[in-house]
């Protein structure tokens, strides 16, 4: 800001006159709601005070269901902005008409990161920061269990890291969220899941919060966390014994920023947008604690060396190409199906994998190795089929109906059926592998 | 007074307000009181909670509907979730019992020297926030805790005790323990020592003083503390989260509940049956009091007869309290460490230990710990007035709907805290103060009302209990002597019950000071946050806990020491009050 309007608007918020200079006259107070963590917020609440000295912003930090919940029963008298990770959150606001669009000035803010958009195309929400998904862990427990560092996503589906990995649920975590479809639109569907499920086999834990996961591997509850990358680097900094690795194809999903429709301070909530996308907003991404990936280029002239740079690195998130449009179109579904067959089977999955491990490392007869094939191949189906999946009836019954819609079923109805499915085939793979152990 | 012939004089043109009172054993003002009591918790529990869980019985088709219900047992999960809850509540009840009984025994019946380190140390479980707890327990109990660590490393075995329901019920009974401990030392204390005496010169010792005087005087205390724990049990979601325990009720409920975009009705149907589930515990437990006096008209010296228990029962007695305690304590202990860890990573204990944390929390923590106070106080307060007077007029009056509102009140122990809070929100949000435009769901006063409404369950039942002690012609005989209904409320019923209040008040008190999921919605500036608000914000983070477990501490010492000052006002009391002419 120019040294000539700052006085003019102190003046202005002093004798409390709006004032009409080149820029608008900031509120005096900004109230953001995030789920991000404090690690996030006190730096960029303080960079933004320091710079709209006029201003005082509330930060008020709740999870992420919470603060959709408060932005949803508070439309009378709403927050100004909404500050988190989870695009799903952002869709369900601007679907209930609870955002505003506002399309950023800043310049130099790049269209994409990796595949992904960077922003809604409405504008409606705005990525200030990319993060991409990878393998955390914790050197320690490695080397106490004797197990080797993985690199690629394959690694874990190894038999040694059976009961060592660990996951939030996507239904939980939107980040999750989108590296799950991120690999079933790159592996596709059946094959996608095949290599969850043989994946899931070896986890320890789905945990229903995302802190979950990089906590656990800090402690050495387990020794592996598929994170995001700031959860494992911001570990790493603070003197915990982990690694973080990028595997070759990783995903790259955008932290957000929006207006909240109706918003008390339109002015100071455009300012905090904007901050976001300044050069000294995306400078601040680069503090150790927090550790987000700037969506500006330029912004990672002053990184650390071995600081990840998607506009630079080309395996960060490029592989994939991201189909917005069938992620949305089964979003809800997705998080039901993958907690129905892996999160609330998570035993009868473990049960199985074990077995078939089992038998694999003895089996040398034709008969058990068919009989293997038989269990993997009950071990890694899918109970609804691609197209099944991004039907608009079915999709309907995992969403709020709205007038005209119809849906093929409840959302009851389908769990039910995809609950017993994955319990039928996991006991019968176990028993199937079981078999193949006897066969030799 | 007999009532048919009531019934006709009210039935006469002249009968008033005043004679049908009469007629139910109630004054005006007793009236007036329910009344207040019920529209109270119309307006800030039922209310806010019909208008969320509405869904639970609307169609897909819109309308009232029932297939909700039809799809929870057709569910499989689900129906294999209720048993789990149910499961792990009783056993929960059993294990908690194990550890509670034998303590408050050591208390009433014996001369015990740490008698008032148990007094003081069994309320600390209450007041570790559970998901806290849980992280705690997990660094020492986990399956790469600080215990494990050292059998793997010594003896070359793990016990898994975190693992499944198992873990569930061992964490759950070392943390609901003290409800059945302070209810049931409450009870014991109430038991007069002529009760005892008088049994002793008819004969009667050992097993049989045990099991016809002494068991038979406790059971209100034990049944009001083992009821409240099991509720508690099928109402807690940190526990089994956090041990990944997904097949139970309340946390199937809470995922669906909580989970951005969806807008399955699941959840609230898993929320009505869970309340249900409450209220049918609550009722089974009046039911099996129910055609049992408990009440003792003697009012001799306070509690049974102290015996010594000699050298070798001290020494086992001493024993037994250090493991229970040591076990008790594990997760202070644990979060302790982790408050002056530098990184605690896969290892027995902390690499290094370092007072940071506490820096960095310290100066916010002021505001954070005076906020607690107050909000906790008051609805403390609030809880142990409404309690109290609801239970008397529950058990001394006949007045029509008490028991309605008796059952309404203490459903708000099976709300899940997201649904009162949402509820909260949708149904004050618009309601603003006055001359202000502060909404009053956001005011701080709401959080303590909502704190209040989710632990009023506590206080009634404990001041139900102390009042089942209290024969009825004690207050007669104050009555006949020229007292009126106030007068004999305040110098009679309430100095005798002070015990049963006080347990109550503590419960009360120490929860809501770490109740989070309610507080989550309803906090709108950090100015007006409690403690529980400030641990779960520096909890966020992957750059380690510490300074989130230093405000967990400080949270414990805060609660522990407001008890300890409750405690000896109520002692205080109860001594003025004892000497001012009142023991009969």
């Amino acid at each position: 800001m120019s040294s000539f309007i700052r006085p003019l608007i102190l003046a202005a918020a002093l004798t409390g006159f709006a004032a009409t200079a080149h820029a608008q006259a900031l509120e005096d107070k900004l109230t953001i709601v995030t789920s991000f963590s404090k690690d996030l917020t006190v730096p960029f609440a303080q960079a933004f005070e320091k710079k709209h000295p006029g201003t005082k912003v509330e930060v008020q930090n709740r999870n992420t269901a919470a603060a959709v919940a408060f932005i949803r029963e508070t439309k009378s008298n709403p927050p100004d902005i909404m500050w988190a990770s989870a695009p799903d959150a952002f869709e369900v606001l601007k679907k209930d008409k609870l955002l505003q669009a506002y399309k950023p000035q800043a310049p130099g803010i790049a269209e994409k990161v990796g595949s992904y958009p960077v922003n809604d195309p409405e504008n409606f929400y705005t990525g200030f920061a990319a993060s991409g998904y990878g393998i955390m862990y914790n050197t320690r427990y490695l080397r106490a269990n004797s197990l080797p560092a993985p690199k690629e996503w394959d690694d874990l589906k190894k038999p040694v890291y059976a009961g060592h990995v660990g996951i939030s649920a996507p239904s939980r975590s939107g980040t999750t969220h989108l590296t799950v479809e991120t690999m079933l639109q790159g592996e596709g569907w059946e094959k996608g899941w095949a290599t969850l499920l043989e994946i899931g086999g070896n986890f320890a834990q789905v945990s229903d919060r995302s802190f979950g996961v990089p906590d656990a591997v800090n402690s050495g509850q387990y020794g592996i966390g598929i994170v995001i990358d700031f959860f494992g680097l911001s570990a790493k900094a603070s003197g915990f014994p982990v690694e973080f690795v990028y595997p070759t194809v990783t995903t790259l999903v955008p932290a957000n920023v929006g207006i909240i429709a109706n918003a008390k301070n339109p002015n100071a909530a455009k300012a905090f947008v904007e901050f976001l996308l300044s050069d000294e907003g995306q400078q601040l991404l680069l503090d150790p604690k927090i550790q987000r990936l700037p969506v500006k280029a330029t912004a990672y002239a002053k990184a650390p060396a071995g600081y990840p740079n998607p506009f630079k690195d080309a395996s960060l998130g490029a592989r994939v190409k991201f189909d917005a449009d069938v992620s949305e179109a089964r979003y809800a579904l997705l998080n039901s199906l993958f907690d129905r067959i892996i999160t609330f089977r998570l035993k009868e999955l473990n049960a199985a994998w074990k077995a078939i491990h089992e038998a694999e490392a003895k089996a040398k007869s034709t008969e058990a190795k068919r009989l293997i094939e038989e269990a993997r191949r009950l071990a890694t189906a899918v109970p609804i089929g691609d197209k099944e999946a991004t039907e608009p009836a079915i999709a309907a019954s995992f969403k709020e109906l709205k007038k005209g819609e119809k849906a093929a079923g409840r959302q009851a109805e389908f769990e039910e059926k995809w609950d017993s499915f994955a319990i039928a085939h996991y006991t019968d793979a176990k028993a199937m592998a079981e078999k193949a152990l006897a066969a030799k | 007074m007999s009532a048919p012939a009531l019934a006709s004089t009210s039935r006469s043109a002249r009968s008033s307000v005043g004679r049908k009172l009469a007629a139910y054993n109630a004054s005006p003002t007793q009236a007036l009181a329910l009344l207040v009591i019920a529209l109270l918790l119309i307006a800030f529990l039922v209310v806010p909670i019909v208008r969320v869980i509405v869904v639970a019985f609307t169609g897909p088709a819109g309308g009232f509907s029932l297939v909700h219900f039809g799809d929870f047992f057709r569910t499989g999960l689900l129906r294999e979730s209720f048993w789990n809850s149910v499961y792990v509540g009783v056993m929960t009840v059993v294990v908690a019992s194990l550890i509670a009984v034998p303590l408050a025994t050591l208390l009433s019946r014996f001369q015990f020297r740490g008698a008032a380190l148990i007094h003081t140390l069994g309320v600390l479980p209450l007041v570790m926030p559970p998901f806290v707890g849980a992280i705690a327990m997990q660094l020492i109990y986990g399956r790469n805790g600080t215990i494990n660590l050292i059998l793997g490393d010594h003896f070359g075995f793990r016990i898994p005790f975190m693992e499944g329901l198992n873990g569930v019920i061992f964490v759950e009974a070392l943390h609901y323990f003290p409800f059945i401990l302070l209810n049931l030392s409450a009870s014991l204390a109430n038991i007069d020592t002529s009760m005892e005496e008088s049994a002793q010169n008819l004969g009667a010792s050992g097993f049989t003083l045990f099991s016809r005087i002494v068991f038979p005087l406790a059971l209100p205390g034990y049944v009001a503390g083992a009821a409240l724990v099991f509720v508690k049990v099928f109402d807690d979601l940190a526990t089994p989260l956090l041990l990944n325990v997904n097949a139970m009720l309340a946390p199937q409920a809470y995922l669906k509940i909580t989970s951005v975009g969806i807008a399955d009705p699941m959840g609230y149907v898993i929320s009505v049956i869970m309340i249900c589930a409450a209220l049918g515990a609550m009722a089974i437990s009046t039911l099996a009091l129910r055609h049992i006096d408990f009440a003792t008209t003697q009012r001799g010296g306070g509690g049974l007869g102290r015996r010594s228990l000699g050298r070798f029962g001290n020494t086992v007695a001493a024993v037994f309290v250090v493991l229970i305690l040591l076990l008790v304590l594990s997760p202070h202990i644990g979060i302790f460490l982790l408050s002056i860890g530098t990184v605690w990573s896969f290892a027995e204990l902390p690499d290094g230990y370092t007072l940071a944390h506490y820096a960095t929390v310290f100066s916010e923590a002021q505001g954070l710990i005076g906020n607690t106070v107050l909000y906790c106080g008051l609805a403390g307060l609030i809880d142990v007035i409404i309690g109290a007077v609801l239970a008397y007029l529950v058990l001394r009056t006949r007045l029509p709907g008490r028991k309605l509102v008796e059952q309404v009140a203490l459903a708000a122990v099976a709300v899940p805290g997201l649904v009162l809070g949402i509820g909260l929100l949708r149904t004050y949000y618009d309601v603003h103060l006055p001359f202000t435009d502060v909404p009053f769901a956001t005011f701080w006063l709401m959080l303590v009302i909502a704190y209040a409404v989710r632990r009023l369950p506590y206080a009634l039942t404990a001041a139900t209990a102390a009042l089942r002690q209290l024969h009825l012609s004690l207050e007669e005989a104050a009555e006949n002597l020229g007292a009126g209904k106030l007068s004999t409320l305040s110098r009679i019923v309430v100095p005798l019950v002070t015990g049963g209040l006080f347990a109550g008040f503590v419960t009360s008190f120490a929860t809501a000071a770490v109740e989070l999921s309610a507080t989550l919605l309803l906090v709108a500036s950090e100015r007006d946050a409690p403690i529980s608000y400030g641990i779960y914000v520096y909890m966020q983070s992957a750059a380690g806990r510490g300074p989130g477990a230093a405000l967990g501490v400080i949270a414990v010492v805060t609660v522990a020491i407001a008890t300890y000052c409750a405690y000896r006002l109520s002692e205080r009391e109860r001594d003025r009050r004892s000497r001012g002419g009142l023991a009969v």
